[in-house]
Formats: structure tokens, C-alpha cells, sequence
């Protein structure tokens, strides 16, 4: 589902030099599989993670995500398959602030063009946030950003999941329905990419890579 | 769930940047309607003066004209109907005709489609000494009223007829014979009865006995008769004098016009003058109208852009400022896959909506403002122009001020601005 082959990323540095962020990384999820990559600050992780989501160009090797090469499509069909094929959760949740649970979660149809609202409706049900469907981000806590963020990801049922450490600010209940709705997915047959310090987490994965 | 939600939620969220938004473009449009109102408002005000002037010229022009009729009517005649053998080097110097035409001319006159005169009076008049007064000299002046004429609406007479055994003296004849009004007299054997002296004038006239017309052709033997007609009120200010003695001379060949009465012509060029020096005026005070408002449409061509200009670019700085603040939901809608034309409609969707409020906004407070300040009433100036012209204005000014921040948003790569969190 995803396959990275020999993935490289530098970048240039403001005093000029050139900072390689990864270099020659090879990586593959197959769907049904929950991949957990760990590795030091700065290693290059969360560049891993956006390169596998078709937003960051990677200056070496081949990606291939659910069998599309999306950066050999152009931006705009990288954007519309971006949004028909991968699901994103970050640390920092990344809700839309003046939009209620209820309209995050339906925030991506407006890239899909695929407007269920009783899918989101369910979605909002399924994290357990129905009460809180009509409240923003502001009004919520941390870990209802997190289930919201989830459920957003989940809404255009796309066949890759990555998430960039989705626990690291929550607490152990709220990180523990997170990682089961991660495994939940990967149960579905979807492939999860995620980035993750934690060892709680990574030891819900199939697999453990780590970089550096 | 579509971009007008978006749009919607975020202005609800952001309140304070979309009212500033909104004042930026209500303030530009407030600057056109209000100087468009004002422009509308300052040519009707002008235009109502400059009618109220114009009346008031006209006004003036009329009364002026009755004014001249009345001092025509004291100054005398404005033409005399000579015989055509008349010396007038003669008459100019001893003041007197010595030669005579028929008396039915002046019924041949009456009875045409004469229009250039009004009233007509035919004369006798000779020097002489006044035998039963010690010879005292005279000028005797025999008349028979005015002669109406035909074709037209009865006129009420300037002068009436002396009644046979009447007569009317001038001042100075007055004064010398000491007689009072019902005096009797005899003139050349024949009594006459005083009817009235008149005031000193000052002329000729204070020298003057009037009789009836007849008598005075039967004192001097000439009966039927006379020396002049007189041609009492005439329309013959300006050139029109030839016109009059054309159509005299083509009803009697054998006589000849001329103009008499200088001074009243004086007061009817004087009147005209009159006119044209109100027309004048105003037509100075139109062009200095014209003038005031041409340099305030100038004044307003250059204010109107600069607001815009520098509305555009507070409305662009604002929407820059926007652009910076929601830069992680860029980032994560173009995460969820939102194309860039997607993102440049969100932000070019609520400058529009921005623009609309705007408008509304800025043509109420421009019409309002104009219509204070050009002393009119607000909705009075404000027509399908001024609205068209505010909506494309302020609709102009919202999407010129967001295009750049809006392009930069949709330009905006995701992948670094993620990275950066």
C-alpha cells in the first residue's frame, strides 16, 4: 500500500549548506498493516511522513501510495488524490478553530466532494463526541481535539493513515481509543503509517522501524 | 459543506478583521457615493438658483418693459407720419411743418393690418401770435383724439380728444394769461373755453394751445386737412424703425416715417441693455457654477482614487494579516487535499461577501454625508449609477486588496508549514 525505495530529502540550510533530512530509505506497509517508525528528534520522521502523504517531494527515490506514484501526477491531481486516498493526524490536532466537531469532521468534502452527513455524523458518534458536535476546537479538550482530528482523518475513508504522533499530548485513556481506532482501521485493511516516540504506542504496530 | 460556510464560520470567528475589511471598503465607496451625491446634489442646487435667476431676470425684463411703455407715453410720440415733401432740415430747425397731407391717411392707416403701432393721432400745428393776447407767440396744436385701430381689441387711449370750444394750454401760456381752468378766451374770433393748464414740462409743450382738430383746420383753412400723424407707441426699439417705415410708406406712398422721441428710444436701448447686462451676469454666474464644479469634480477625481487606493491596500494588508493567522488551516485543508483555486476561493469569497457589505455600508454613509454636506436629502441624489458605480467599487477594491494575500494563501506549501509545528 505505501512503498518508499531509496527516499532521500535535503534541504538547503539558511547559511547555505545543504542539510540532509533522510537519505535512502526504504519503507513499505502493506494494507491490513500498522507500521510504527521511532528514531531521535531530527531524524527525519515526520519529513518520512509527509513525503508518504503526497505533500513533500522527496529530492531522491520512488514513492508509490495505494499503487499511484502521486509525484509524478500534478499538484492538482495530487491534491484530489491526496484527498480520496490518505488520511492525516497530526500531534497538534490542526482542527479548523471556527468550525464545530461536527463541521471538521465534513471539512474534507469540500476537497472530495463527497458530502455524507450521516457519515459524520457517525464518525462524530464513534468518538464519542456527539455531545460535543456542535462546540469548537477551543471548547473541547485535548483529547476530543484528538478523536475529532480522528474522525476528520477517517471521514473520506481513505486507504492510508498517517499519523504523526497522535498521542504525544494526550493522556493514557484518551491515547488508548486513539491507538485502537488506529489498529481498528489497519483491521480493515488499511495501512498505517505512524510516527511515534511512545512505547505504548508503537507496541500496538505490526512493525517497528526505526530511522537514524 | 461548501466555501460560503467556510467563509461564514470564519467571519463569525474573526470578527474584528472582517469589520475592518468591511470599514476599508465602506470608506472608498462612502468616498464615491458621497462625492457623487455631492456632484448631484451641488448641479441641482445650481441649476435651481440659476432657474430662480433666470425668473428674476425675466421678472425684471417685464417690468422694465411696462416701465418703458409709461415713459414712452410721457415722452411723446416715437414716430411721425410726414407728407413726403416735408423739408425735415426745415422742420428740425423751426420745429413746424409747412407742408400737409389728407386727413382720411390716418383712416387709411387705422382701417390696415398695420401691427407695428399701436395708437394714432392726426395734428395740425402752426405758429402764431395770439391777436386777442397782445400778440403773444404760440403754438397751436389742433388734435381729434386718437384714431382707433380697426383690426385690433379696442386700446385704452394714451390722449383723449379736445372737445370742440376747448382748449387745453401748456405752462407757460398759463401763466402769462393768469386764467384759471373754466376760463373763457378768444382765439383768432373764437371763444374758447380753458379745460386745463398743464404742468410745466419744460419744452415745447409749455408754449402749446391744443384745440379740437376740426376748429384748428377751420381756423388756419385747412379743412380736411393735416400736418403729421403721430404714431403713438410704436414697436420700434432697436432696428426695428426701417420695419415701421416700410409698412407705413407701403399703406400711404406719399408720406415718409421718422423716428422721434430720442430719449425714449435712449430708455428702451438702456432697457435692453438692461437685459442683456442681467442676461449677462448670468450667464457669468453660470459659467462660474460651471467652473466651482468643474474644479470640485477634479478635486473628487483625485481624492476618490487615492481613498481607494489606500482602502485597497489596508483592505490587502488586513487580508495579509489574515492570511498569516490561519496559516496552519491552509496548511491542513491542502493536507486534506483542498486545490490551490479551492483556497484562493475561500479568502476571495469573503472579500466578496466583504465588498457586498461594504457597499451597502458606504453608499448609505456617502449618500447620507453627500446629501448633509450638499444640503439636499440623502436618498435624493442617489440613482441607478451612483449604486451600479458603489457595488463595482467596492466590490473592485475588496477583490484588488485580497487578490495578493489570496494568492499567496493558495500558493502556500503545506508540507513546510507542518513542518514547522
Amino acid at each position: 500500500m505505501i512503498r518508499l525505495d531509496k527516499v532521500g530529502h535535503h534541504y538547503s540550510s539558511p547559511d547555505g549548506g545543504d542539510v540532509v533530512a533522510i537519505k535512502d530509505v526504504n519503507l513499505s506497509v502493506a494494507a491490513g498493516k500498522f507500521v510504527a517508525l521511532k528514531g531521535p528528534s531530527g531524524c527525519g520522521k515526520s519529513t518520512l511522513l509527509l513525503i508518504a502523504g503526497g505533500l513533500l517531494r522527496p529530492t531522491s527515490g520512488d514513492v508509490e501510495i495505494a499503487g499511484v506514484e502521486p509525484y509524478k501526477l500534478s499538484l492538482e491531481e495530487r491534491a484530489a488524490f491526496r484527498a480520496n486516498t490518505v488520511g492525516f493526524v497530526f500531534q497538534q490536532f490542526h482542527l479548523v478553530p471556527y468550525l464545530d466537531v461536527l463541521d471538521n469532521v465534513l471539512a474534507p468534502s469540500l476537497a472530495s466532494g463527497r458530502k455524507d452527513w450521516k457519515r459524520a455524523e457517525a464518525l462524530v458518534e464513534q468518538f464519542g463526541l456527539t455531545h460535543r458536535a456542535h462546540h469548537t476546537p477551543s471548547a473541547l479538550s485535548t483529547g476530543e481535539r484528538q478523536r475529532a482530528a480522528m474522525a476528520r482523518a477517517l471521514y473520506n475513508e481513505p486507504k492510508v493513515l498517517l499519523a504523526d504522533e497522535p498521542t504525544g499530548n494526550l493522556d493514557p485513556e484518551n491515547a488508548a481509543i486513539v491507538l485502537k481506532q488506529l489498529v481498528a482501521f489497519a483491521d480493515q485493511g488499511g495501512a498505517v503509517l505512524m510516527v511515534t516516540h511512545a512505547s505504548d504506542a508503537s507496541s500496538v504496530a505490526d512493525e517497528i522501524i526505526t530511522l537514524g | 459543506m461548501n466555501i460560503w460556510h467556510f467563509v461564514l464560520r470564519e467571519i463569525r470567528h474573526r470578527k474584528l478583521n472582517a469589520l475592518l475589511t468591511a470599514v476599508s471598503v465602506a470608506v472608498a465607496t462612502a468616498c464615491l457615493s458621497g462625492a457623487l451625491v455631492l456632484l448631484k446634489a451641488d448641479a441641482e442646487s445650481s441649476e435651481k438658483a440659476l432657474a430662480a435667476k433666470q425668473q428674476a431676470v425675466e421678472s425684471a425684463g417685464a417690468e422694465l418693459q411696462d416701465a418703458m411703455r409709461k415713459i414712452m407715453k410721457g415722452l411723446g410720440f416715437n414716430v411721425v407720419i410726414l407728407p413726403k415733401d416735408q423739408d425735415l432740415q426745415e422742420m428740425h430747425l423751426t420745429g413746424m411743418i409747412n407742408k400737409t397731407m389728407p386727413e382720411d391717411y390716418v383712416d387709411r392707416l387705422a382701417n390696415s393690418n398695420i401691427v407695428t403701432v399701436n395708437h394714432l393721432l392726426p395734428t395740425v400745428t402752426k405758429k402764431l401770435n395770439w391777436p386777442e393776447q397782445n400778440g403773444l407767440p404760440i403754438v397751436l396744436y389742433g388734435t381729434r383724439g386718437e384714431v382707433p385701430i380697426a383690426h385690433r381689441d379696442p386700446k385704452k387711449p394714451l390722449l383723449d380728444a379736445v372737445p370742440r370750444g376747448s382748449m387745453i394750454v401748456g405752462y407757460q401760456i398759463g401763466l402769462k394769461l393768469g386764467l384759471g381752468d373754466g376760463a373763457e378766451v378768444t382765439l383768432l374770433g373764437k371763444p374758447f373755453k380753458i379745460l386745463k393748464t398743464h404742468g410745466e414740462r419744460g419744452s415745447i409743450d409749455d408754449s402749446t394751445v391744443w384745440i379740437n382738430l376740426r376748429e384748428a383746420q377751420e381756423m388756419l383753412g385747412m379743412e380736411n386737412l393735416i400736418h403729421a400723424i403721430q404714431a403713438l407707441e410704436c414697436h420700434c426699439a432697436g432696428d426695428r424703425i426701417s420695419q415701421i417705415r416700410q409698412e407705413i410708406i407701403s399703406i400711404l406712398p406719399g408720406t415718409q416715417a421718422i423716428e422721434r422721441g430720442a430719449p425714449a428710444l435712449a430708455r428702451a436701448e438702456a432697457r435692453d441693455q438692461a437685459k442683456v447686462t442681467a442676461q449677462q451676469s448670468l450667464a457669468d454666474e453660470i459659467e462660474s457654477r460651471n467652473e466651482l464644479r468643474g474644479q470640485r469634480e477634479r478635486f473628487a477625481a483625485f481624492m476618490v482614487p487615492l481613498a481607494t487606493l489606500g482602502c485597497a491596500l489596508l483592505m490587502g494588508l488586513t487580508t495579509l494579516a489574515n492570511v498569516r493567522q490561519r496559516r496552519q488551516e491552509i496548511a491542513i485543508l491542502g493536507a486534506l487535499g483542498l486545490r490551490s483555486r479551492q483556497v484562493l476561493g475561500i479568502f476571495l469569497g469573503k472579500a466578496l461577501l466583504i465588498g457586498v457589505v461594504g457597499a451597502i455600508v458606504g453608499l448609505i454613509v456617502g449618500a447620507l454625508v453627500g446629501g448633509v454636506l450638499g444640503g439636499s436629502e440623502g436618498g435624493a441624489g442617489v440613482d441607478g449609477a451612483t449604486v451600479a458605480l458603489s457595488f463595482a467599487l467596492a466590490i473592485g477594491v475588496a477583490l484588488l486588496g485580497s487578490w495578493l494575500p489570496a494568492l499567496i494563501a493558495s500558493r502556500q506549501d503545506a508540507a513546510t508549514v507542518l513542518q514547522q509545528d
